[in-house]
């Protein structure tokens, strides 16, 4: 894929009203126990664009977490708007986004095809219907033969394909992902992330990471928000301007080494500098 | 498959040793008569009295006492625990209740029960239900407890309603607890139930065993001795079986 | 909220007297008083010596014999196979129906108590130290053989320190239930003790009698689950 027809293609859609749009967003948690209030996050302004793959780097503890929630509708804003679609989320789940967690959300009572039945559980599809989806949705994830495997026969990877199953049969138009490859090894992460590629350009969602490791970022990503300590808010926002057919081997490429170079100089500096403000 | 069957089979021959050795000594008279019949004559008649249907009355009124009892711990338990999960203040009171609940000894307070309710099914169902009760309640707010955060999360991303996330996430993730609940339920009603008609009743299979110990009666107590002891012991394994299985779908055990 | 516990066990106690009338209860004072005169007499002094020396000794052989037993079937995995089984099993039969056995083996008296103690005894504190040899960490273990620990060494240097705080929690379950046996023992197989004398005031229906053994039992039961508790805690918070 030529890197023209991308660039002319992000041209287009910054043209069109963004995905989600966050304007001012800021998270104060109350005092716990007569301590001081806790300034968590922002402010933020940020779009994402329609169809994009964006990813949200920062030191721990800087509020990547807390933005994934109030994004996702599972915590308000103290302060700002928060848009999907040109809708406000208003701590409420929008229809449309489907999100998936660090640790492991399978339900563990439930078959491989039982977990990721649950997110049709509320379309009055006829069974037909909804058994064709599930079985597309098993099949694009891998997991057709495991289909009646309960999590605990499953590897940690593997429950992790089927939480992410679980929210393609949504068919969602944003995925959230919170360090979903985390407690996996690095062999693991690394196909994993190539996984996540293909699914992005087969359904064409807009795809939100959250993740502390900068070469998952550098190589998954179409831009990459660098985040500071907290309060966090966006330091810089790094174009990688890889083309859309990708994968691990983009590791390979001799930009790949300067991106996550320039990745990690910003994040240094601010670990640093947080750490002599301490 | 050999490895399989050589723990359970160990298990039997050593209480088949345990009964020889039983079995000679009563007849060398190093036991004698009195105090103990052969364990062949017990078996003999275990066979006799269950076939003479002489206690059938004393079972049936005994075991419909356990079931009244462990199903009133659990219905209780169960509602009162999901109450009590919902109010911390209450739960921090009550958990000092809950753990030394156990170190009052309940059975110490069986003549009270019949000073109050009289002599008859009462007294034993209520000690049963007190016995269990706590054991249901703790499991339960345990269960509830370990009810992941995440999948606390996943209730509010999949659009569940309180009724929904009740039954699809909360109660099938605390079901390995209510179980052990349920298990420690059904063996302390059984204890509660018989040691209280032991202690003081007209009727079920505590009574029948007094009744056969204070007259003597070797023929009629070593059975039902050795039937109160096959049953809790068949009881309990099955339930423990249960459990494991319900654990090892989850991973929880290998 | 923690005060208030109490206060809504004597209103609750207050309102059974009230439903259940003179003739079955008595009331929380009534109670009191009828402990106090009872904790009085010389009678009673002697009779909880009898409990108290039964008791003892119960609890000693069920703690040596139910942690011994813990720590073999915990550590030896073959042992532990075959007998926990066996052991789990034993703990949900309901005692009282080995009664007969022991006191046909043991005759009325002392004996007969004290086994019926332990008996009552020993599983809990049992079963509670093998899930916690279990339990303990691997490096532990392997720690004390790198160390070149022998069997023995391994059992006091690393085993019983380690598993001690769960072994508390056995010990709570296994004392009430090591008092209830006592006393259940004694309600048959004594012509003293403090079940001896529960059991002449159930034959004579001395209401008076009955209510206050029953609350000196419990008041004495949670005091001493009190102060095991906190030293269970103190014991975990060191782990």
């Amino acid at each position: 894929m030529d890197l023209g027809r991308l660039k002319n293609k992000q041209q287009k859609e910054t043209f069109l009203a963004p995905l989600v749009s966050l304007r001012q967003v800021k998270k104060v948690f109350p005092p716990v126990r007569g301590g001081n209030p806790v300034h968590a996050l922002g402010p933020i302004d940020l779009d994402l664009r329609a169809g994009e793959f964006f990813a949200v780097v920062g030191p721990s503890g800087c509020g990547k977490s807390t933005l994934f929630e109030l994004i996702a509708g599972l915590a308000p804003a103290t302060e700002g708007t928060i848009a999907f679609e040109g809708k406000p989320i208003a701590g409420n789940v929008p229809d449309g986004i489907g999100v998936v967690f660090q640790e492991d959300s399978c339900l563990p009572w439930r078959t491989v095809r039982a977990n990721i039945e649950l997110g049709l559980r509320k379309s009055r599809l006829p069974a037909a219907e909804r058994d064709a989806k599930v079985g597309k949705v098993l099949e694009l994830m891998n997991l057709t033969e495991f289909a009646s495997h309960y999590p605990a026969q499953l590897s940690g990877g593997m429950r992790q394909r089927v939480c992410i199953a679980r929210t393609l049969v949504m068919e969602p138009r944003l995925i959230l992902l919170d360090e979903p490859f985390a407690a996996l090894d690095q062999q693991t992460r690394l196909l994993m992330g190539e996984e996540v590629l293909r699914l992005w350009r087969a359904i064409g969602a807009t795809v939100f990471l959250i993740t502390h490791a900068l070469d998952e970022a550098a190589m998954l990503s179409d831009r990459i928000a660098v985040m500071s300590a907290r309060p966090g808010h966006i330091l810089e926002i790094v174009e990688t301007g890889w083309p859309r057919e990708r994968d691990s081997r983009i590791l390979e490429d001799d930009r790949f080494g300067p991106t996550a170079a320039h990745l990690w100089r910003l994040l240094r500096n601010e670990t640093l500098r947080a750490a002599d403000a301490r | 498959m050999r490895a399989k069957w050589r723990i359970p089979l160990l298990r039997l021959l050593i209480l088949a040793i345990g009964v020889g050795v039983l079995e000679v000594l009563c007849a060398l008279d190093i036991i004698d008569r009195l105090t103990m019949q052969p364990p062949h004559q017990i078996f003999l008649d275990f066979i006799h009295l269950m076939a003479s249907g002489a206690i059938n009355q004393a079972i049936l009124h005994t075991l419909k006492n356990v079931v009244i009892a462990c199903a009133m711990a659990l219905i209780v338990g169960i509602t009162f625990a999901s109450i009590v999960h919902l109010i911390p203040p209450l739960r921090e009171v009550l958990d000092l209740v809950f753990s030394t609940w156990y170190a009052v000894p309940i059975l110490a307070f069986y003549p009270l029960l019949i000073v109050v309710f009289g002599l008859g099914d009462l007294p034993p169902i209520v000690i049963g239900f007190l016995q269990g009760v706590v054991a249901v309640i703790v499991s339960m707010l345990d269960g509830l407890d370990r009810v992941p955060r995440v999948l606390r999360k996943l209730s509010r991303v999949q659009k569940m309603n309180r009724l929904e996330t009740a039954l699809l996430i909360t109660l099938p993730a605390a079901a390995p607890w209510v179980l052990t609940g349920a298990k420690l339920a059904i063996m302390f009603s059984i204890i509660g139930v018989v040691a209280s008609e032991f202690l003081m009743a007209r009727e079920g299979l505590g009574y029948e065993l007094s009744y056969a110990y204070n007259n003597f009666d070797n023929a009629r107590m070593y059975p039902i001795i050795v039937l109160v002891i096959v049953f809790s012991v068949l009881v309990n394994s099955l339930l423990f079986r249960w459990e494991a299985h319900l654990l090892r779908q989850r991973g929880l055990r290998s | 909220m923690l005060c208030g516990l109490p206060v809504i066990l004597v209103l609750t106690w207050q309102g059974l007297f009230l439903y259940a009338g003179e003739e079955a209860l008595r009331s929380p004072a009534e109670t009191v008083l009828a402990a106090i005169s009872l904790v009085r007499t010389e009678l009673f002094w002697n009779h909880l010596a009898e409990t108290a020396h039964a008791f003892a000794l119960a609890l000693s052989m069920a703690v040596i014999t139910g942690v011994a037993l813990g720590i073999w079937l915990g550590y030896h995995r073959l042992s532990g196979e075959i007998f926990i089984p066996m052991l789990v099993g034993f703990a949900s039969i309901p005692k009282v129906v080995l009664y007969p056995l022991v006191l046909l083996a043991f005759g009325l008296g002392l004996p007969a108590k004290v086994a019926f103690g332990t008996m009552f005894g020993v599983p809990p504190i049992a079963l509670s130290t093998i899930s916690a040899v279990n339990n303990i960490r691997p490096v532990l273990l392997k720690v004390g053989r790198v160390l070149g620990l022998g069997p023995a060494d391994m059992v006091r240097i690393v085993l019983v320190p380690a598993v001690m705080p769960e072994i508390m929690t056995g010990l709570r379950l296994g004392f009430s239930l090591c008092l209830i046996g006592t006393i259940l023992g004694e309600m048959f197989a004594a012509r003293r003790g403090l079940g001896y004398l529960l059991m002449t005031a159930i034959g004579l229906h001395d209401v008076d009698l009955i209510m206050a053994l029953t609350l000196l039992l419990t008041l004495f039961a949670v005091c001493a689950s009190a102060v095991l508790l906190t030293i269970d805690r103190r014991l975990r918070r060191r782990l």
